[in-house]
């Protein structure tokens, strides 16, 4: 007999594959949420009785869709939601084959991470409709209060119905770019999840997680589209430091970090992806990230990191993405191969006075070339910008070690 | 199909040569907006568009009151205000903003896409 909690995840499990394919079939968001909402009340009385069906996500999308038929019967408006229930009749095609530009999912994820809409409302939505985390769940994440993010998802989706964002793959000319937009969304979660804000815990996994779950979801459906296998690895290699990275409520840098904890089926899978970029050979900015990612997982020890391939990697973003972030990661290698003196060089030129990783890279080249009063000043700038607990912590450390 | 409004915002001063930099730049501007005008009348897009007068040429009409009260000048105090406008009609925004963007090259300013919510 099913417990709530397992009627519960496997309704999160399809949460996106339902919604999708109601947003198809009825045009409308709200409608979609609603009858899936009344399917799992539904599941949620029979299934602890019955047993989960053996296809709980047809069962799910026949009784939620049959909810909003009859919904839309009962309210017999003679709007645009009367038209869509009367053409439920002619509209009889199957849920769609899932095949590399037919599912539903693909074009909700597009109208999620639509360029009209605000960045903050492109994420929140995109975790609320596929990834089918509650208002509450992401309005913690995000440490706005609930009723905050349920303005912003609210304000989203009468806008998507208002103006009519479309429920489209965009056209071949446009899928570079659009989809350049749903990887931004996909990894700001990641990051959030990674290197919490906040003082709340470090480390969010059910972040990182629920973002590798989504961008599993858009590889199966985009696996011709090496910039998406290329993020899916790169968070893959990243979460596979995950229970290595924070030690004691501090942050573990990676060259202290015990590699034994690494999680190794992640590394090789993401190792597995690494080497499929390549040979498909369309380099973009998340394989190349990937790419540097799989050179450190790579090493069995911090000392055997292949630096100089390190700094070639970071080269070749350098030609795609000529930003000063880019600039800063490539001076940290740079440190490894031709010593911190030449790395700080690089360092103050860069006009990152805002950017907390740019003092935190100073404070530990000017303590590696012994110019401790400096340092400290720089660990304290760092340690003003940094938002994560554990990164603070780390930095206290650090700086308490100067002499 | 959902009527959308793009709307041209510039400057409440204008020069002579409206809000452009030259004589020339504004006559381009002109022909660019009118090839493109033609494309959305070809396309089927096309349900109306002009450009306005000077903002210092509007009066404001408050007519909720027992007798209508008229004050010279724009309803909002502000620096930049609509110059001109069209209305479309399109399948979806994203064709909405497509158009949009060939608006803005052609006429040379930055355009408000905003649906109606229902025409007369």
């Amino acid at each position: 007999m099913p417990e709530v909690s397992a009627v519960e995840r496997v309704f999160r499990e399809e949460y996106g594959r339902l919604i999708a394919s109601l947003v198809r079939r009825f045009g409308d968001i709200d409608i979609a949420e609603e009858a899936a909402g009344e399917a799992l009340v539904t599941a949620l009385e029979k299934w602890p009785e019955s047993g989960v069906p053996p296809n709980p996500g047809a069962w799910l999308t026949t009784t939620a869709g049959n909810r909003a038929i009859d919904k839309l019967r009962r309210e017999k408006l003679r709007d645009a939601k009367h038209q869509a229930a009367t053409m439920l009749y002619v509209d009889d095609t199957p849920p769609e084959p899932t095949g590399p530009v037919e599912d539903d999912r693909l074009r909700l994820i597009f109208t999620c991470c639509h360029p009209a809409l605000a960045p903050e409302a492109r994420i929140a939505l995109t975790l609320r409709l596929l990834g089918g985390l509650t208002v509450a769940e992401i309005a913690q994440a995000f440490l706005v209060p609930e009723t905050t993010m349920a303005q912003r998802i609210t304000r989203a989706k009468k806008k998507i119905a208002a103006a009519k964002v479309p429920y489209r793959v965009p056209e071949a000319a446009d899928l570079p770019d659009r989809l350049g937009g749903v990887l931004a969304v996909l990894f700001l979660v990641f990051n959030e999840g990674y290197l919490a804000t906040g003082d709340g815990d470090p480390v969010r996994g059910e972040l990182t997680a629920e973002a590798i779950r989504l961008a599993r979801i858009l590889r199966h459906l985009l696996p011709e589209e090496p910039e998406v296998t290329g993020l899916l690895a790169l968070m893959l290699l990243i979460e596979s430091r995950r229970e290595a990275r924070v030690r004691h409520g501090q942050l573990v840098p990676l060259d202290e970090q015990d590699r034994g904890g690494w999680d190794r089926a992640l590394i090789a899978e993401g190792h597995d992806l690494v080497r499929q970029c390549l040979a498909a050979n369309r380099p973009g900015r998340y394989q190349i990230l990937a790419a540097i990612n799989a050179v450190h997982t790579d090493a069995p020890a911090a000392t055997d990191t292949d630096w100089s391939q390190v700094v070639a990697l970071y080269d070749q973003l350098t030609r795609i993405d000529p930003s000063p972030i880019v600039a800063l990661n490539r001076a940290v290698a740079v440190a490894e191969l031709d010593g911190p003196e030449v790395a700080l060089a690089l360092v103050d030129r860069l006009p990152l006075p805002g950017y907390h990783a740019w003092h935190v890279t100073r404070a530990d080249l000017l303590r590696r070339l012994g110019r401790s009063a400096e340092a400290k000043e720089a660990y304290d700038a760092a340690i003003a910008a940094t938002q994560n607990s554990a990164e603070r912590a780390y930095l206290s450390r650090k700086r308490g070690e100067l002499i | 199909m959902t009527h959308y409004l793009m709307s041209v915002h510039g400057p409440v001063e204008r020069t002579e040569f409206g809000n452009y930099g030259s004589r020339e730049a504004m006559e381009q501007a002109f022909a660019d907006t009118g090839a493109f005008n033609e494309r959305l009348k070809e396309q089927g897009y096309w349900v109306f568009a002009g450009g306005l007068e000077p903002a210092t040429t509007a009066t404001v009409v408050d007519g909720t009151g027992d007798a209508p009260v008229m004050t010279d000048g724009p309803y909002l105090e502000t620096k930049e205000v609509i110059g001109g406008f069209w209305v479309i009609d399109a399948p979806d925004l994203d064709v909405a903003l497509k158009l949009a963007a060939e608006g803005s090259k052609a006429c040379g300013g930055k355009v408000e896409v905003r649906p109606f919510e229902g025409l007369a």
